[in-house]
């Protein structure tokens, strides 16, 4: 679908590069340090998995990036520029599906393509994005009518319309049954094969991490520092099976100090 | 399973008379009941002479009503044997069996046997009386108080929604007018009167300026209040998306501010009635009030029950069609309170 939507087949992801960020809150007058020194660099269409402990600072992470909030020290680049503020060309499918509560399915997968004036020219992108995420019959459906798995589904259809250069992922399917889950990574995958976007998903699941991405970035608890990275060049479609992934799996469990967990 | 259990019609829960089996045979016995009852006001007004020295007009047509009514009633009841249509009525049919024992009883104790002093308790049929005789200047009344409602309560609420967004909305905006909000809205509307009433040239605009006031102050502060709950992932989605400031506004704050703002138009509509009342007692000499105020004046008790009723009726009529309009506009949200 978004390939159709690319018109041409050269890789088309944006680059990032985050160079020593760092993040602080204030949390009850006290300095909250999530975020330390954090360089990381992603390739043109590469895919990209942070894994790391609840509260580590991953979402933190992600809404630098995307530009919503603004680092305390360090600096994000993307195509070489900095990035100063949210771009539509960088979308978030967020942690918590926040649909719109007083919009259909349809047109809670239609904002992005309204908010930039695109909807009477791409409309039938909506449809497309439905069917991708199997919500078509749930069109006229309003978000409380939503199962929690539907409501995430929606919101990354949401995001899917828009054909993002770079698609940032916080644990998107986090809420789905397994079934769906292995289905909506094996979408999300062919997706990126297609439309060769730069992808960074959040995961709590080293699995889906291995599964999807070419790289995966283990972090520290928090102040979350970059604690090993794991690189997976197996072709997809990828085996849970498959020693080799296993041994990656051992790997990053390892990583996460969970030698004895799994 | 539990869909065709749902499907199964329960009326016992929803009327009064739960102790019969099938529900045609329930409706025909709940309607028969209330036609009786209506009977008894229609020959309890007509048999039972009224107290003499009193000259009650119409007590001969408010037992002919009554009557007629009765007999609509039993009618409707044999067709909803036949015609599910009419077992609606069921719903109402307790509430009408007590507003007919009520209206009996009212009869008794005032025409019949004047146990209430007069003219404080005039019977049924001195209202009816009013009703049928000064019908015009009550439709004055009537129209002249919707045009002043109408005008003070749009032209407060649209005021109020915009002064309400741009105070959510804007650090200026709310630098500004929010002390001014502070310090002149808690106080009473009709606190303004007096002064309403010399300042404006007329008594007309005197009061449209306190309805909208009385409207504007709620509407304000709930409309901000709205705009400010919103959640700030809602702005973070749409701006990710591309969203301008124009987008977040209107796209995003407002609708998810429309519950708060009908809250504000809920408490808005009701102030702007006792504003109105008072308007129109004190200066504006028209309208249902104004009509209230005369009528006690001439001691005219039959009069001003009239009015009151109508009053009533207009009052709760207007808050039905405001719910009726939230629940449209707002269906996608759940558990909406029923009016
Ligand atoms: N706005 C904020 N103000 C203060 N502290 C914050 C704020 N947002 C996040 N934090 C803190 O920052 C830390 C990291 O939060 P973050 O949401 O990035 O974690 P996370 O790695 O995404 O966790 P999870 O995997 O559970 O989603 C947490 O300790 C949280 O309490
Ligand atoms: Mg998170």
């Amino acid at each position: 679908m978004v390939a159709a939507m690319a018109g041409d087949h050269s890789v088309r992801g944006s680059t990032l590069t985050l160079r020593e960020v760092s993040h602080r809150f204030n949390f009850e007058g006290q300095p909250l340090p999530v975020l330390d020194r954090i360089s990381l660099q992603v390739g043109r269409g590469e895919f990209v998995a942070i894994l790391g402990p609840s509260g580590c600072g991953k979402s933190t992470l992600l809404r630098l990036v995307a530009g919503l909030d603004t680092p305390t020290a360090g600096a994000l680049l993307t195509e070489g520029r900095e990035i100063e503020a949210p771009d539509p060309s960088r979308v978030v499918v967020f942690q918590d599906p926040t649909l719109y509560p007083w919009r259909t399915v349809w047109s809670n997968v239609a904002l992005g393509l309204e908010a930039r004036g695109l909807l009477r020219t791409h409309r039938e992108r909506i449809e497309d994005a439905l069917r991708l995420v199997g919500l078509t019959g749930f069109a006229n459906a309003y978000p409380h009518q939503l199962s929690g798995g539907m409501a995430q589904r929606a919101a990354l259809a949401r995001a899917l319309v828009n054909d993002p250069t770079l698609l940032i992922l916080d644990e998107p399917l986090g809420q789905l049954d397994s079934l769906t889950r292995i289905a909506m990574q094996t979408e999300l995958v062919s997706l990126w094969q297609r439309s060769s976007f730069t992808a960074l998903l959040v995961t709590h699941d080293v699995e889906e991490a291995l599964l999807l991405a070419g790289r995966v970035i283990v972090l520290s608890d928090r102040p979350a520092r970059i604690k090993a990275e794991v690189v997976n060049s197996q072709p997809y479609p990828r085996h849970r099976g498959n020693p080799h992934f296993v041994k990656l799996r051992r790997e990053v469990f390892e990583h996460l100090g969970l030698e004895d967990a799994w | 399973m539990s869909s065709v259990i749902d499907e199964v019609p329960r009326p016992s829960e929803k009327s009064g008379f739960g102790f019969f089996e099938s529900s045609a045979t329930r409706s025909l016995i709940g309607g028969l009941s209330v036609a009786v009852a209506w009977s008894i006001v229609a020959a309890l007004t007509a048999f039972w002479p009224d107290k003499p020295e009193s000259d009650w007009v119409y007590t001969g047509g408010f037992a002919i009503a009554c009557g007629a009514l009765a007999l609509a009633l039993a009618l409707a009841a044999f067709a909803g044997v036949r015609f599910v249509a009419f077992q609606r009525l069921q719903r109402v049919a307790p509430w009408l069996f007590a507003l007919g024992l009520f209206l009996a009883a009212w009869e008794a104790v005032t025409a019949k046997l004047g146990l209430l002093p007069l003219p404080f308790f005039p019977p049924p049929q001195a209202i009816v009386e009013v009703v049928i005789d000064d019908w015009g200047r009550l439709a004055e009344g009537i129209f002249a108080s919707a045009r002043l409602l109408a005008t003070g309560y749009f032209l407060g609420a649209a005021l109020g929604f915009v002064t309400g967004v741009a105070i959510g909305w804007s650090r200026l905006a709310g630098y500004w007018i929010h002390p001014v909000l502070r310090f002149i809205g808690p106080l009473p509307a009709t606190a303004w009167l007096p002064l309403a009433f010399f300042v404006f040239p007329s008594s007309f605009s005197a009061s449209i300026f306190l309805i909208a006031l009385a409207t504007g102050f709620p509407v304000t502060v709930l409309t901000w209040s709205g705009v400010a709950c919103v959640k700030s992932a809602y702005y973070d989605i749409a701006r990710t998306l591309g969203a301008t400031q124009r987008f977040l506004v209107l796209k995003v704050a407002i609708p998810a501010a429309m519950p708060h703002v009908f809250v504000g138009l809920f408490m808005g509509l009701g102030n702007s009635f006792a504003v109105l009342v008072v308007a129109e007692m004190l200066g504006v000499k028209a309208g249902l009030g104004w009509y209230l105020q005369w009528a006690q004046g001439w001691a005219a008790y039959a009069n001003m029950y009239a009015a009151l009723l109508l009053m009533a009726f207009l009052c709760s009529g207007l808050i039905t069609l405001l719910f009726r309009f939230r629940d449209r506009l707002l269906s996608w949200q759940k558990g909406l309170v029923r009016w």
